[in-house]
């Protein structure tokens, strides 16, 4: 009975991008029905379909979801990619968080006044050197396995996976020192559904530039 | 033989008033470490406990967690007040994760300059007007139940009443129109847990004020 999830969203990666990346890493089809102006975001909250007035919004299962953390948990826990108990969960949990905060440091930076780009940077590309990345990678090395957690592939390493191809883009150099890392990466860039979500024409999204700022301002006035 | 949680952070809400709130209204006794110095701060970086170098730090059932979400998504799940199926969980996930930014909002003004402050928090105090209470006031509304989810109590019941409380600490009257949201605050606030952390001398902490600001920018260094 259930269609596919469809996703409420601008053309953008932003905060939905992840909630992209899980559902294709799980194999789940799913629509997208783009917000092209501030005309299509009213009519979404007139109709009441947004709770906090705010998108990502995702109907899946006879529900609209909103708030991203909430929609990431949901499509992990029914695609079996949430570990194996509460402890696993924890420890996915605590992995995501720290990649939702460099993420959002990442995300933001197109965003910052042109004289403040430049600190920014450097303290993403030092965050990124110094704090989280050792973490993911220490991680990875005190087990050996292949995945962060319990041995097998949750979302935790669908976020990291889909961050590290974002600090790559920022500067490659980044991810030099981290072998661990890279192995990741590829490994979970083979896995076939990523694979295929990885080639042109998926529906994954590209770094968005002027443009894409500039409708986004227009959309959400500000 | 479990030992109680422990909790390491400063001594004021913050990040961490949240955990204490949901570990409180559990009936859960907890130890709380304080950092005053700068050394203690860098002690717990150099020991390998913080992930991410950060706190909240929470011990628990032999795990060194960080990360506010991933800890109270753990004590929710453990503490029986994450719903009873995925459906009522990702519900409690919506609404817990939409008050949660309006709390940090509330934390992190308190770091900004005496105008950026106030702008801050009356932001604050507006979105929780026009945007949050309204919603929560029409499910409380449409289902007629003493609960936000399930008709028990959970942990969005929880955070949607510390959301409440300090919300009226900066704004007496921000209930006026909510005559449901009155009720809920007075129905849950008698439940015994939460009436013993309501009271003088519970482990819940005052508002920051000038010390408290003081102490976290020196041992963080910003």
């Amino acid at each position: 009975m259930a269609g596919k999830p469809k996703l409420h969203y601008f053309d953008a990666r932003g905060r939905m991008e992840a909630i992209r990346w899980l559902l294709a890493a799980a194999g789940a089809e799913f629509e997208e029905k783009l917000i092209e102006s501030s005309e299509d975001l009213d009519k979404l909250r007139y109709d009441g379909s947004l709770v906090f007035q705010q998108v990502p919004m995702v109907e899946i299962d006879g529900m609209k979801l909103v708030q991203t953390r909430a929609i990431l948990n949901y499509i992990a826990t029914k695609y079996d990619l949430y570990g194996k108990d509460m402890k696993e969960r924890a420890l996915i949990d605590m992995y995501t968080e720290g990649v939702a905060d460099l993420g959002e440091m990442i995300m933001l930076l197109p965003l910052c006044p042109p004289d403040q780009k430049n600190t920014k940077l450097t303290l993403i590309q030092e965050r990124a050197t110094n704090r989280y990345l050792p973490a993911f990678e220490n991680v990875l090395k005190s087990h050996r396995q292949d995945y962060l957690v319990g041995n097998k592939l949750s979302k935790a390493d669908i976020h990291l996976v889909e961050l590290l191809y974002y600090v790559e883009e920022l500067d490659p150099s980044l991810l030099a020192n981290f072998p661990l890392l890279k192995g990741l990466k590829t490994r979970v860039s083979n896995l076939p559904a990523v694979k295929k979500f990885l080639q042109p024409g998926s529906q994954r999204k590209l770094p968005g530039g002027e443009k894409s700022l500039e409708r986004a301002r227009k959309i959400f006035k500000f | 033989m479990a030992a109680k949680p422990k909790l390491w952070y400063f001594h004021g809400r913050g990040r961490m008033e949240s955990i204490r709130w949901l570990l409180a209204a559990a009936g859960v006794e907890f130890e709380e470490e304080f950092l005053e110095t700068r050394e203690q701060y860098e002690k717990l970086q150099k020991d390998g406990r913080l992930l991410f170098g950060q706190v909240p730090l929470v011990e628990i059932d032999g795990m060194e967690l960080t990360q506010t979400r991933a800890i109270l998504s753990y004590l929710a799940a453990k503490y029986n007040l994450h719903g009873k199926d995925l459906k009522e969980t990702v519900r409690i996930d919506m609404y817990a994760d939409g008050t949660l930014d309006l709390m940090l909002m509330v934390a992190l003004a308190a770091f900004k300059h005496p105008e950026e402050k106030e702008e801050s928090l009356a932001l604050a105090v507006k979105k929780a007007k026009t945007r949050y209470f309204p919603v929560f006031e029409k499910i409380l509304k449409d289902h007629g139940e003493d609960f936000l989810v399930g008709n028990k109590f959970s942990w969005a019941d929880i955070q949607l009443l510390e959301v409440i409380l300090t919300m009226e600490e900066l704004d007496a009257s921000v209930l006026s129109d909510f005559p449901l949201l009155k009720e809920f605050k007075t129905r849950i606030s008698n439940i015994p847990t939460i009436k013993k952390f309501l009271q003088p001398g519970s482990q819940r902490k005052p508002p920051p004020d000038s010390h408290y600001v003081e102490v976290v920018r020196n041992i963080l260094q910003f």
